[in-house]
């Protein structure tokens, strides 16, 4: 599969838009894909943020943190990757909602947008909440503004000109006489589970969008399973979207430190 | 004269200690002189009944002569008459419970070494590529590249058919790719296997996964008039205990995926592999085995714990021998009741509850009854091999599809399913079996298919 365009939107984080006209004709808002750049990578399951049925293509947005997802954004266009398969995982159900807020942490902010836009498309009043480290790492401003009723730019450092975190800014929404009939927040575990927290506490229906460990993403390994409502549910064909409210976040941070250095098998290099 | 000697020509195998520092062969294959002696114990039976006990009804004393008779080229291509993957079959297939069983030199002493013969015919004989049949310009589309996906393939192409695969991983060849290791059916022979098909004729596009990339509806509107589904077992089963999903829980299927599809353990590549010192492994199947015997090769101690006692245990005989000969543990009666977690949710042991056998099952397998007493096994990683649930994917997409209450495809006695035109075999409708038997259903299926297609 050909790399159409590579596109930096900030030091870590690289827009790929892919040549792959059969999952274009397919794919819907919240599934994913799984990119395996060559022989050698991990596979690695990626929300499509876009897609183009016109052009045959789909667009990723990839956040360098291990050695597979460094070396896929380091890519250019024009090269290839060896293989993509999607989509997977359940379209995102919108619950045909009128008043949703969206909200996106850091590099979640790459799916959060493409749900946004899509309540939007389809009437809805869309509050758009974007929390980043710093002003540095923003990333899709204009493409969020343009779908926002409401847009709010915040950041831990205060860079951004509005200091807090997202539930910071949920609250002051909630606070203004804002109501929703569904939030949707999608970024690292800890601001999924503190959107949640808040949220429960007003009864606003939750999404959430996971991204547990994975290998094949068809059914099969059950690495990312996740316990929702007391339930073990496979995130590759059950989700990846979850109604956040049921979503056990501490398992799931656990279960995502399983690879962490001092885990994992050094037996490659003493060979 | 027969060889009169009773028990069969041992296999050579590499020393234990030698092979758990690596993922080489195990069992090396017969000599010539091992394989003259082993086709000489053959009673070549008039009535063969060791033929009625091959689910692809290989024609097993005549192949056995043609070695007798220093043919091996003909004895490979008598099986291949109705069996295209010898060297896959000669190396899992369990014959102690198929062809073997049904064998006369069994009834003094041990049978004849069937599925040891097949693998010398099937890696000695003078490879010839396979001439492409001429074309009958029909189009029929099969759903996963296992065993099953694979035979059905290899028997349309061989009528004429126009054949494509469609896979899903990014590798062909199902659980021949990503569950069985390398050291008991060497990824060179699925690839040897694959070429094959390849020169017949058939295409494989992989990364494909029908119901998603494409839908049943497409496939036949892109003008296949027949489909095949082999799509193999699903999810893995876990135990529902307190625990389960601690850091260092896997299935077996997790970790053979790990190693053998993403190859893990080899230098320079990503997918990592957890690390561990005590592995517990539970289940007792031949997948338990394979995720045991992996797992001892990367360095770990590993204990099998299973819940009834060895005699019932469902592995083949030749696994287990070998996965104890490489100083894998053996804790039978024992079943986990819960797995206890460090503060940072890494597994660090298990309680066992104590079993014992109760009454037969309808099975005619003694029932494990638990005792209430239960013992604490440290360990840090803990492997589920408790087989497989059906995969949901393709009949989630395709309501078309009628599945029974373990959500498994319902066929008839052709392998049809409920939808028009299309079929379906191995796990997918059996629920987790075994590579033969997925084979004999992938080429029941090829059958009823032919003659649908050539009627019609």
């Amino acid at each position: 599969m050909r790399v159409l365009e590579a596109r930096k939107l900030n030091e870590q984080v690289t827009l790929l838009k892919l040549k792959a006209p059969r999952i274009a004709g397919k794919v819907r808002p919240g599934q994913f894909v799984i990119v395996h750049q060559d022989e050698k990578a991990e596979r690695i399951p990626l929300t499509v943020a876009d897609f183009d049925v016109q052009q045959g293509s789909i667009t990723v947005i990839v956040q360098a943190a291990g050695e597979s997802t460094r070396r896929l954004c380091a890519l250019k266009q024009g090269d290839q990757i060896r293989d993509l398969a999607g989509p997977l995982g359940r379209p995102t159900d919108f619950h045909n909602a009128r008043s949703v807020c969206v909200i996106g942490g850091g590099v979640g902010c790459a799916i959060a947008y493409p749900s946004a836009k899509a309540c939007h498309l389809n009437g809805a009043r869309v509050d758009l909440i974007a929390g980043f480290k710093n002003e540095s790492l923003v990333i899709l401003r204009q493409e969020m503004e343009a779908v926002a009723d409401d847009f709010i730019l915040i950041s831990d450092d205060g860079s951004t000109g509005n200091k807090g975190f997202v539930t910071d800014a949920l609250q002051q929404q909630l606070d203004a006489g804002r109501r929703y009939d569904l939030v949707i927040a999608i970024g690292p575990v800890i601001m999924m589970k503190n959107v949640c927290r808040l949220t429960r506490s007003y009864g606003i229906k939750t999404l959430v969008s996971l991204n547990p460990i994975m290998i094949d993403g068809t059914g099969m390994c059950g690495g990312c399973r996740v316990s929702v409502g007391g339930k073990v549910r496979f995130a590759c064909v059950d989700g990846p979207d979850f109604d956040g409210h049921q979503v056990d976040f501490d398992e799931l941070m656990q279960r995502n430190n399983t690879y962490r250095p001092d885990h994992v098998c050094h037996l490659k290099e003493a060979r | 004269m027969a060889n009169m000697q009773n028990q069969k020509t041992p296999m050579p195998v590499r020393d234990a200690q030698e092979r758990i520092t690596h993922f080489h062969q195990v069992a090396l294959g017969y000599t010539y002189a091992q394989m003259k002696a082993e086709a000489d114990r053959c009673l070549q039976c008039v009535h063969h009944p060791c033929t009625q006990g091959c689910p692809v009804s290989v024609a097993i004393p005549e192949f056995i002569r043609a070695l007798k008779e220093d043919q091996v080229d003909d004895a490979y291509d008598i099986i291949t008459r109705t069996n295209s993957f010898p060297s896959i079959c000669g190396r899992v297939c369990p014959q102690e419970n198929q062809c073997e069983k049904y064998c006369v030199r069994g009834v003094r002493g041990e049978a004849v070494a069937i599925g040891r013969l097949e693998r010398y015919a099937a890696d000695h004989h003078q490879p010839h590529p396979p001439v492409r049949p001429q074309s009958s310009g029909i189009a029929v589309a099969i759903v996963g590249s296992g065993p099953a996906g694979l035979a059905c393939a290899s028997d349309l192409a061989q009528a004429g058919f126009e054949v494509t695969v469609f896979e899903a991983l990014h590798e062909a060849g199902g659980v021949l790719r990503y569950g069985i290791p390398e050291f008991r059916l060497p990824k060179a022979i699925v690839d040897d296997q694959l070429q094959q098909l390849r020169q017949l004729g058939v295409r494989i596009e992989t990364n494909v996964i029908i119901g998603k990339t494409i839908t049943m509806d497409e496939l036949m509107q892109e003008g296949f008039k027949a489909v095949f589904i082999g799509s193999g077992a699903g999810l893995p089963r876990f135990m529902n205990i307190p625990g389960e999903n601690a850091a260092g829980v896997f299935s077996a299927n997790e970790v053979l995926t790990r190693i053998n599809l993403m190859k893990a353990c080899e230098p320079g590549y990503a997918t990592p592999l957890f690390a561990s010192r005590h592995t517990v492994v539970v289940g007792g199947g031949n997948v338990a085995m394979d995720a045991a015997r992996c797992i001892r090769r990367l360095g770990s101690r590993v204990t099998v714990v299973y819940r009834r006692s060895m005699k019932e245990m469902p592995a083949r005989r030749e696994e287990i021998e070998h996965a104890q000969q490489e100083g894998i543990e053996f804790l039978t009666l024992h079943n986990p009741t819960s797995i206890t977690q460090n503060q940072d949710g890494f597994v660090s042991a298990v309680q066992l509850e104590i079993m014992t056998l109760g009454e037969e099952d309808e099975q005619g397998r003694r029932r494990p009854v638990g005792s209430g007493q239960t013992i604490t096994l440290d360990c840090d990683s803990v492997v589920m091999a408790l087989g497989t649930t059906s995969n949901p994917l393709l009949v989630s997409s395709e309501p078309r599809l009628k599945t029974d209450s373990r959500g498994c495809l319902i066929v008839d006695a052709n392998q049809k399913t409920s939808m028009d035109r299309v079929y379906a075999g191995g796990d997918a409708v059996s629920g987790a079996a075994t590579v033969i038997l997925a084979l004999g259903a992938g080429k029941k299926a090829a059958a009823a298919i032919i003659q649908a297609l050539t009627e019609s």
